[in-house]
């Protein structure tokens, strides 16, 4: 597989078994750089296992999956550094409830430090101002700047989310994975998270987002996916999709959903 | 005042009580005895309690190690062999008596070794050897017990698995299970009463010489009872506090 410029996930013939479940049955698919990838389909269609292969939380049976360039599904790959280009937000959030809502932001940031180009030059006391001063502003853009010194337990659920994301992009990552990050909140909170998750849209983050927000899809992605049964079925410019599909099992899932 | 306590003193010392009371703990200065028992006690306790809790937190390790596809032979063979060690470990020890193992390990294991250890180490690596193998299932359940998605966030955010498990999963595995890890502390603790069988001088053998002196079980064996309480509420306090500071986070 070639390697092109502006392909910033290049994904092919990826298989993965759970046992002898077979979950995903070949998936090609390429993202571009600063992409908005929106991935739907009912559930159990292999669409959050897609995208846990991306950043290797699940290992891919077969195929290959090249991120920015790097085969990650080489033996010797570098995980971590790769997943440092990768953030995730998941569907609990998965905050750590013994941090701090500032230490649950700094900490990888703090202990990577020396791996990443934008800390590794600084001295002890400069990296924890500048990690610090970083925190202290993607709290803002979430706007979430009182709770720095809250614990995740005190937040609601759309609060500890949007922490979530902003614990992510303290990594500095080329791409945000979303896996149903609304799925778990209350009607009344999926606004505030959507509203952040546009925010990084406009800014051009790469993003692949698994997602039952129909609404929200239609109106940021560029492109949508539509799986089922471990393949994609369709894929398309949403307005297509959403108003013109061409296979009839995207049709009769929309159905059931719009 | 001190003229009022000394002469309550006297007269409690005049009764039958009071004077074996005296028997036991002033006469040749026998306390001293017992509180030297009682700090080899607490020593003992210190030494078993760290070794156990290494060791435990090594085959907790041994145990969770798992390979993936990705695994290269040498390492699958070496994650394989720790596994099957873990279990033979917990096997032994959990099938066998404390008491043998005491014994195992001071007559047989070290004894005939061309050094010179002290009882009371023997009898520190014996206690940690067995509690290593009790709370090393302690850890195992309080590392089971956190969600996967705190590993799968931690390792998402491009920490290695060692940061992830040691900053993220641990500190809430410990402090699920901290309970249960006061219990094991507090069971090895009096445990180490058996410690006497390799003749180390801990509060029961103090009891027990001057128990062979007056021939009179009462007031020794009231005194152990007494350390014993001690040294445990006092581990229980520090127990108490540990874990009211660890649920802090949870308040809303």
């Amino acid at each position: 597989m070639t390697y092109t410029d502006s392909a910033i996930i290049q994904v092919s013939g990826l298989h993965k078994y759970f046992g002898k479940l077979h979950v995903l049955k070949g998936i090609d698919e390429t993202v571009m750089q600063g992409e908005k990838v929106a991935v739907i389909g009912p559930s159990g269609s292999g669409k959050s296992t897609f995208l846990r292969c991306l950043n290797l939380l699940e290992i891919p049976t077969d195929g290959t999956i090249f991120i920015d360039g790097l085969e990650i599904t080489r033996p010797q790959a570098k995980v971590d550094a790769i997943r440092r280009k990768m953030g995730m937000v998941f569907q609990h959030f998965n905050l750590f409830p013994h941090l701090s809502v500032m230490k649950n932001i700094t900490l990888s940031p703090y202990l990577t430090r020396d791996r990443r180009e934008s800390t590794a030059q600084l001295s002890r006391k400069h990296f924890k101002e500048e990690i610090n001063e970083r925190a202290l502003a993607l709290l803002d853009k979430v706007g979430l700047t009182d709770k720095a010194d809250s614990y995740p337990a005190q937040l609601s659920g759309g609060q500890k989310q949007r922490v979530a994301i902003a614990r992510a992009l303290a990594m500095e990552p080329k791409i945000m994975l979303f896996d149903e990050p609304t799925s778990a909140l209350d009607p009344e909170m999926v606004r505030e998270v959507l509203q952040v998750m546009r925010d990084l849209a406009g800014e051009g983050m790469t993003m692949v987002l698994v997602t039952h927000e129909m609404d929200f899809a239609r109106d940021v992605a560029n492109r949508v996916l539509f799986m089922d049964e471990g393949h994609i079925v369709e894929r398309g410019a949403p307005e297509q999709i959403f108003t013109n599909p061409i296979q009839e099992r995207t049709r009769s899932f929309l159905s059931k959903v719009l | 005042m001190s003229e009022f306590f000394n002469n309550l003193w006297q007269n409690f010392l005049e009764t039958d009580s009071g004077f074996e009371f005296y028997r036991a703990f002033i006469r040749d200065d026998r306390y001293q005895l017992f509180f030297s028992g009682m700090w080899v006690t607490i020593r003992l306790s210190a030494m078993a309690l760290l070794f156990g809790t290494l060791i435990g937190l090594f085959i907790t390790f041994l145990s969770l190690c798992k390979s993936n596809k990705h695994t290269v032979l040498p390492i699958k063979i070496l994650i394989k062999t720790g596994n099957i060690f873990a279990g033979i470990y917990l096997d032994i020890i959990r099938g066998t008596p404390l008491i043998v193992q005491v014994m195992l390990w001071y007559f047989v294991i070290i004894g005939p070794l061309p050094i010179n250890l002290q009882p009371l180490l023997v009898a520190g690596i014996a206690f940690g050897v067995n509690s290593g193998a009790y709370l090393s299932e302690i850890f195992r359940a309080g590392i089971l017990s956190v969600d996967k998605g705190q590993a799968e966030a931690g390792r998402s955010l491009g920490m290695t698995r060692f940061t992830t498990m040691w900053r993220i999963v641990l500190p809430q595995a410990i402090k699920n299970v901290l309970p249960t890890i006061a219990n094991e502390y507090i069971v090895l603790i009096k445990e180490t009463a058996i410690a006497f069988v390799i003749g180390v001088p801990d509060i029961i053998r103090a009891a027990q010489v001057v128990n062979s002196r007056i021939f009179n079980p009462m007031m020794p064996f009231l005194g152990a009872t007494v350390m014993y309480y001690i040294i445990i509420k006092f581990l229980s306090i520090i127990f108490k506090i540990l874990e009211k500071r660890l649920r802090r986070v949870d308040t809303r």
